[in-house]
C-alpha cells in the first residue's frame, strides 16, 4: 500500500489517493485533500458535508450516497454540486477521509 | 494536458415505471463522477417529462415473464404471476404500487423527484421533436428542467463524442 504525506503526517492511501484508514484523517488532512481536488478553502457550508458524511459513515460503516448527504444533512443537490463541483461522489469521500460510497443513489 | 471531458447521453425511450430508472440512477452516478449528462426523451419515455405523467408511470403483469408472484409477497418461488390474472382490473395499478414501495423501501426517490435531482445536479434533457409532435404536446406539459425540443438531426450534432445508451 502506497503512503503520502499530507499536512505533514504520512498516511496509508490507496491507488485512487483515498485514505485508506479513515482514523488518520484530520481537519488539516482534509483541507490538504480538497486543494487537490481543486477546492480551495473548505468554507462552512463544506464542513456541513463532511461532518454529515463522517458522523454517517461512522454509524454506517460506509460513505454516504448522495442522496443519503442530501436528504440527511439538510444540503440540496444544488448546493452539493457547487460545493464539490465535478464529481461529489468520490470528492466528498476522499476529502471526509472514507472510502468510495457504497450504493447507487 | 488537461483531460478530455467525459460525456455521457440517455435515450430514454420507456415510459414504464421499471425502464424509467435505469437512465436516472446511471444518470445520476454519472453526475455524482463529474461526468457531462444529457437525456433525451423520445416515444413513450415522454412520459417521464410530461408533468402530468411522471408521478403516474406504471408497470403491467402481463406478459412480464421476469415478474414472479414471489414479487407480490406471495412465497411461490420462480412462478410466474398468471396472464390470465394480469388481466384482471387493478392489477397493473396493484403491481405498480408494489413496485413503487420496493423502490421507496431502497431510498430511491420517485421518478417525478428524481427528475428534478438530475436537473439540480446538471443533467441536460431535451425533447423529441416528432414524439412531440405525434402526442400533441407543448413546452407547457413539460417538467421544469427541459431546456428545449430538438430534432432527431440536431440531437446528432449535440452528442458528438457523447457515450451514447439507448434504453
Amino acid at each position: 500500500m502506497a503512503t503520502k504525506v499530507l499536512a505533514g503526517v504520512t498516511v496509508e492511501v490507496n491507488e485512487e489517493g483515498f485514505l485508506v484508514n479513515p482514523a488518520d484523517w484530520t481537519k488539516e488532512i482534509a483541507a490538504e485533500l480538497a486543494k487537490e481536488e481543486g477546492i480551495a478553502e473548505l468554507t462552512e457550508a463544506h464542513w456541513k458535508v463532511i461532518d454529515f458524511s463522517r458522523q454517517s459513515a461512522g454509524t454506517t460503516g460506509a460513505a454516504p450516497t448522495l442522496r443519503g448527504i442530501t436528504s440527511g444533512s439538510g444540503v440540496s443537490t444544488k448546493e452539493l454540486f457547487s460545493l464539490f463541483p465535478k464529481g461529489p461522489a468520490k470528492k466528498v469521500a476522499k476529502i471526509a477521509g472514507l472510502g468510495k460510497p457504497e450504493g447507487c443513489v | 494536458m488537461e483531460e478530455k471531458q467525459r460525456k455521457m447521453v440517455f435515450i430514454c425511450s420507456k415510459g414504464t415505471l421499471d425502464m424509467a430508472y435505469p437512465a436516472l440512477i446511471m444518470g445520476w452516478a454519472a453526475l455524482g463522477n463529474g461526468i457531462d449528462v444529457t437525456l433525451f426523451f423520445t416515444f413513450w419515455g415522454m412520459d417521464l417529462i410530461n408533468k402530468h405523467r411522471v408521478d403516474r408511470l406504471e408497470l403491467a403483469p402481463v406478459a412480464n415473464t421476469s415478474m414472479k408472484m414471489s414479487m407480490m409477497g406471495v412465497k411461490t418461488g420462480n412462478l410466474g404471476i398468471p396472464n390470465i390474472l394480469g388481466v384482471l382490473p387493478g392489477m397493473t395499478a396493484f403491481a405498480s404500487k408494489i413496485m413503487r414501495d420496493t423502490i421507496a423501501d431502497l431510498d430511491v426517490p420517485p421518478v417525478g423527484e428524481f427528475m428534478q435531482m438530475l436537473v439540480d445536479a446538471g443533467a441536460h434533457m431535451y425533447g423529441c421533436k416528432m414524439s412531440v409532435d405525434m402526442m400533441g404536446l407543448t413546452k407547457d406539459d413539460f417538467i421544469p428542467g427541459v431546456e428545449d425540443i430538438v430534432t432527431a438531426s440536431e440531437f446528432i450534432d449535440m452528442t458528438e463524442d457523447a457515450q451514447i445508451i439507448f434504453i
